[in-house]
């Protein structure tokens, strides 16, 4: 709060606030509601029944129909305010439509039926979560399956960068060999050459070696990140040499000093790279498009993207699991966004 | 809660540890202390040579062969006809002339695609960085509001805006309330460029304005305090200190964000899927589209075409480098 009491009482010009305080605020605002905003509407409209999706104008939150249970009725009935007529004010619930009238009954006297004209009432409604477009994306979307493969490429995937990258990272940093140079120039170098110019060899490469339509055709061409060298020998040249001379003193073999001194040493540069690797893994699109063209082997990305191109798309569920695409990237982002936007900002990668 | 995992973690650690010592403790008598560098090496180098070194070499011999076979002894050698088929145009600036009019479209899109969402894109993002910089509260949560949308995946952020786009969607109900009119906005070509555009400054700005934030922290705040003492404007302090000193890690923002629209493809492929017709069709889609998902697969004419794009990617590539020696020496 005082760093809103400092804000709201600092004065850049004599009177209060001036024209640049005024426009700052602004711009935080609109910025506040043109990010958010899309996000935020699609979480609402991923609650809406499907009725209700297709309702326009959209109405800003999730309604639903209120519906009774009345003497006599085996089903609920839907009630609506009646708006006009001799029945202005009251509150009926709908036994059926006939051409211009609706036919309607008091809950509370269920006896006798009326008739209103059906411009006269309008729906009654309430706030209600549709959770079935959440829960038809377990019965019947395959969602699981989905999850599962995203989920096995992502760790699996950004496990094995962890390690190779290190490796590599750890022979370049810690050792002087002929031909060091060389292999780190080689290796920054395909930097500059980005998978999407290599599609068709890289395709090549990967059904010769029988791993299309598995998700270890995602796998192996994205694990050698030159990013992740750069980023771990970088930081890997900033630990003390003579602390791993020390260990060999003592006898300790070239791999355990790796494991159980460099790599502890390094941890928070390797927790700058798993996020970038989960993040890689868990957003990547056009790669697995070409390699996976099996319906079980689709990642979530996939699957997203193939049942969007439905003719007939079936918004609720579709949003429903867009919402829980996001959601695992938005929970690690709002937990760790302190060290991600640092991380960005002091690697300038993404 | 997490204590079981960390365990387990930790378990798993010491086995990993466990499971590598003996091997590589023979393999180190073997090579000696200095040279098992090589086997540290040895597993990246394999991933690099399979996917990224020999696909570059293999890139040449696809765009110098026809047919729609995949393995290259099958491939009949053509010399540079997949080059001359891309590149046969009366007028390089009318499709329409061109034998390959939907490639010649894609490049025109590309080109325009990646002057106005780089210009756009870096001009909110100094904007939206000045403004991150000055001294306001809650700097760390605004800060998070624009890099939001980085982390999503291209295919959610599409969803997000066709579903806030389609013709009955909160965007034209919105318009209808206002009494304004209503627009199909990705039916009509010129409002389906403008949104992959917007769409796409919308997903990536985040990231731009980050690393030029961090830019404009660097300044010594006593460059600022000087020019306040001599009592210079605030558009001079702007023009004539916080652009120059800004300008390296301007040049970086620009060259990199040049190379990422060359490339663009993920949402708007999501979104538009290139139409309507060939609007919103790119460089990267006409690749992807020729080489796997149209039959037959030219991949010949995909690689000849990715070719062409790496030229282009290389050339930005150098004035990356260029640009960040300057830095380094200036």
């Amino acid at each position: 709060m005082s760093t809103v009491l400092s804000f709201l009482t600092r004065r850049r010009g004599r009177n209060g606030f001036d024209l640049t305080d005024w426009l700052t605020w602004l711009y935080l605002l609109a910025a506040v509601l043109l990010m958010f905003g899309p996000v935020f509407w699609l979480a609402l409209s991923s609650f809406k029944t499907e009725s209700a999706l297709q309702e326009y104008p959209p109405t800003l939150l999730p309604l639903a129909p209120v519906m009774a249970t009345v003497e006599g009725y085996e089903e609920p009935l839907p009630l609506f305010r009646v708006t006009g007529g001799e029945h202005e004010g009251k509150v009926l619930a709908q036994v059926r439509r006939i051409g211009l009238n609706a036919q309607m009954v008091d809950p509370a006297a269920p006896g006798e039926r009326v008739n209103v004209n059906i411009n006269d009432r309008v729906p009654e409604r309430e706030f209600t979560l549709a959770l079935e477009n959440y829960t038809t994306l377990f019965e019947r979307f395959n969602f699981l399956l989905y999850f599962w493969n995203s989920v096995f490429i992502t760790v699996i995937a950004t496990i094995i960068t962890v390690l190779f990258n290190s490796m590599a990272a750890f022979a370049l940093s810690k050792y002087r060999f002929r031909g060091r140079t060389l292999v780190f120039i080689l290796i920054i170098a395909t930097l500059m050459i980005p998978p999407t110019i290599n599609l068709v060899p890289i395709f090549l490469v990967v059904s010769e070696l029988g791993l299309v339509n598995s998700p270890w055709g995602v796998i192996w061409p994205a694990v050698a990140t030159p990013t992740g060298v750069f980023l771990l020998r970088q930081y890997m040249l900033t630990i003390p040499d003579d602390l791993l001379d020390a260990a060999r003193m003592d006898h300790a073999s070239e791999w355990r000093v790796y494991w159980r001194i460099v790599l502890p040493l390094s941890a928070p540069a390797l927790a700058v790279l798993v996020i970038f690797s989960v993040m890689w893994r868990w957003n990547e699109f056009l790669w697995p498009l070409i390699v996976l063209n099996r319906s079980e082997e689709f990642t979530l990305q996939l699957a997203l993207n193939s049942f969007q191109g439905d003719l007939q798309t079936a918004w609720a569920p579709l949003l429903a699991m867009t919402v829980l695409t996001l959601l695992p990237i938005t929970l690690v982002f709002a937990v760790l966004q302190k060290y991600i936007t640092a991380g960005i900002a002091q690697s300038g990668v993404k | 809660m997490f204590a079981p995992v960390t365990t387990a973690a930790a378990f798993v650690y010491r086995g990993a540890f466990e499971l590598f010592e003996r091997p590589m403790l023979a393999l180190q008598k073997m090579t000696g202390a200095q040279r098992i560098a090589w086997v540290f090496l040895f597993p990246n180098l394999l991933i690099f040579s399979a996917f990224t070194f020999l696909p570059i070499i293999l890139n040449f011999f696809y765009a110098t062969t026809g047919s729609d076979r995949i393995l290259l002894s099958e491939r009949p050698y053509v010399g540079a006809e997949n080059f001359a088929s891309l590149l046969a145009c009366e007028n390089y600036l009318d499709p329409n002339s061109c034998g390959r009019d939907i490639f010649w479209r894609a490049v025109h899109n590309t080109g325009w695609f990646v002057v106005l969402q780089v210009g756009f894109m870096i001009l909110f993002s100094l904007v939206t960085a000045l403004v991150l910089n000055r001294d306001i509260p809650f700097r760390g949560f605004f800060r998070s509001v624009f890099f939001y949308p980085v982390l999503l995946s291209p295919v959610v952020v599409a969803l997000i805006w066709k579903w806030i786009l389609q013709r009955y969607g909160v965007l034209n109900a919105t318009l209808e309330g206002w009494q304004l009119p209503v627009v199909n906005w990705l039916v009509e070509a010129d409002w389906a460029f403008f949104w992959i555009v917007f769409v796409s400054i919308w997903a990536h700005m985040g990231f731009y304005t980050l690393i030029l934030l961090a830019g404009l922290q660097a300044i010594p705040s006593d460059v600022y305090e000087a020019a306040e003492m001599d009592g210079a404007s605030k558009w001079r302090v702007f023009s004539k200190i916080t652009m120059p000193l800004l300008m390296p890690t301007m040049v970086v923002v620009i060259v990199l964000s040049l190379i990422r629209a060359v490339q663009a493809f993920d949402e708007i492929f999501v979104l538009t899927g290139g139409g309507p017709g060939s609007a919103t069709l790119l460089v990267l889609q006409f690749i992807y589209e020729t080489g796997f998902a149209f039959r037959p697969q030219l991949f010949g004419l995909a690689a000849a075409a990715s070719l062409l794009m790496a030229g282009v990617l290389l050339v930005l590539t150098l004035m990356q480098l260029a640009a960040t020696r300057k830095q380094a020496e200036g």
